[in-house]
């Protein structure tokens, strides 16, 4: 048997990129049993032993997941607002204090370096109170720590890589908040908003051991959850509390592998697969996340004004009959013509069919349209993303 | 089923117990365990004529498509429909219950011993 790995492996600029970094957590997963995979250079779980029982655990209950691997950058100064305006493709300088928001940082050609969560006034261990925290893909630290900086010239602005400094766990699942309120030691700063109060996408400060945890109410798996920035010197007792509250709500730790399903399942772009330095956020179903109605200039607003060439390809889902997935790379056909490829596909683990999300030709004949799997076509219809939304 | 010992194997991570002029063929738990898993498995049909070394089967889970290579040339007797119907057996019980298929073959070629497959996976 060979092994064809569909496993999504980040970009990454060679000469910078580190490799076997190891999490904080690397020893309590070893203990735990996981198996790992190399993603953007970190050693990181990529199951505890079975992928699709961590998928539906995340569905049903609860899922940890460790993302250490993430990059963390803090923007302070006067012109924080505005320099991220400029820098990136939201209006950031519309975000309430302890909101976050999901944005791009596009280059001047309109194509995308990276995706990212951008929290403001988020209250991180060992600094305190910053202005935002920048969340980045592990592969793209390394493109998106300089392109900020090279932006911040004219900003009386301090952009500071924190990546080695903090850790992230994520509890995922709809039990995420009662385990969460049930940790030993983990307690909300007075003035700081409640878990029951947080709504999605907003935040929150709490204080774990001798230092603040920073929480959002954010995640990347459709379902509610919580993500965690904690100093790395109290990554493991955290984790380890965390999943001594979450033993009577069905808590598993959960890997790449399943964090992948999910995300997909949910419809939720992967760096790499759906996004890249030659995909305009238009194709990519993300047009609303480019604010062009925000006032001044900001990189790539040009080249999003005028949008992506005639007849550029867009992101569309995808499901077939079956069980055989179609995967990244497969090309898509109406009759004998290839009229698109799959950036991502797999067996949906909680819908039970094949979904993929492809880019596709606009004018393509959507009634016609077949994946070839390994050599055999199979028929595909065009849903809309999502494919899975959790009931509210 | 046979102990692992007793069983020979491929440099393809698949395991391979003779018995008379039948090999029964399954992949080992190192191969299960690197594809997580198993969601789909495609297998040859009965009678099917297998050329060694060619990919006669699928065996795919959430994030990878493992091929089945035949480890021999020959005759399928039989693909084992219980593993089509629940792939789960493969990662459960890899070396038993997961065997993949039974192939008559007429001359066996050169594999490798526990000890050396042992050796091929702790590199």
């Amino acid at each position: 048997m060979t092994e064809g790995e569909f496993y999504p492996q980040p970009s990454r600029s060679q000469e910078n990129s580190l490799t076997d970094r190891f999490s904080p957590l690397h020893d309590i997963h070893v203990a735990g049993g996981a198996s790992f995979t190399d993603f953007a250079g970190w050693q990181m779980p990529v199951s505890y032993g079975s992928d699709l029982a961590e998928h539906h655990a995340v569905r049903t209950a609860a899922g940890i997941f460790d993302i250490s691997h993430m990059a963390e950058i803090q923007v302070t100064g006067p012109d924080a607002a505005a320099f991220l305006d400029f820098a990136l493709a939201g209006k950031i300088s519309a975000v309430k204090p302890m909101q976050a928001k999901y944005s791009l940082l596009l280059t001047a050609e309109g194509g995308i370096i990276d995706d990212l969560v951008v929290y403001a006034n988020g209250a991180v261990s060992s600094t305190g109170t910053v202005e935002y925290l920048v969340v980045a893909n592990a592969g793209n630290r390394f493109a998106v720590v300089p392109a900020l900086q090279e932006r911040a010239a004219s900003f009386d602005v301090e952009v500071t890589d924190l990546s080695d400094t903090i850790s992230l766990i994520a509890v995922q699942g709809p039990n995420s908040r009662a385990i969460l309120e049930a940790t030993d030691g983990l307690v909300i700063l007075d003035g700081q908003t409640q878990l029951d109060e947080l709504k999605y996408y907003w935040s929150t400060g709490a204080t774990f051991a001798e230092g603040t945890v920073f929480i959002g109410r954010t995640g990347y798996t459709g379902e509610d959850g919580f993500e965690l920035y904690v100093d790395v010197a109290d990554a493991a007792s955290l984790w380890q509390a965390l999943i001594a509250a979450g033993a009577d709500h069905g808590l598993v730790p959960a890997g790449l592998a399943s964090r992948d399903t999910l995300r997909l399942e949910a419809g939720m772009p992967l760096y790499g697969h759906e996004l890249g330095l030659d995909t305009f956020p238009a194709q990519a179903g993300l047009g609303r996340v480019v604010a062009l109605t925000k006032e001044g200039d900001f990189v790539g607003r040009a080249a999003a004004e005028a949008g992506p060439a005639a007849g550029a390809r867009v992101l569309k889902g995808l499901t077939t009959e079956g069980r055989r997935a179609g995967r990244a790379d497969y090309l898509v056909f109406s009759g004998d013509t290839e009229v698109g490829v799959i950036t991502s596909g797999a067996l949906s683990p909680t819908l039970g069919y094949p979904i993929a999300m492809a880019y596709i030709d606009p004018d393509a004949d959507e009634s016609t349209l077949t994946i070839d799997v390994r050599g055999t076509r199979i028929a595909a219809s065009v849903v809309p993303l999502p494919f899975y939304k959790r009931e509210a | 089923m046979a102990e692992q010992s007793e069983l020979q194997y491929t440099a393809e991570h698949e395991w391979v117990l003779v018995e008379g002029d039948v090999a029964t063929v399954g992949i080992t738990a190192y191969a299960a365990d690197k594809l997580g898993d198993v969601v789909y498995v495609d297998l040859p049909k009965t009678d099917a004529t297998l050329a060694e070394g060619s990919i006669v089967g699928e065996i795919e889970s959430t994030k990878s498509v493992g091929e089945l290579f035949a480890p021999v040339n020959g005759t399928v007797v039989e693909a084992n429909e219980a593993v089509v119907a629940d792939p789960s057996i493969v990662n459960s019980d890899p070396f038993g219950d997961g065997w993949l298929i039974k192939v008559r073959f007429t001359e066996l070629p050169a594999l490798l011993s526990f000890a050396e497959y042992s050796a091929l996976v702790a590199e």
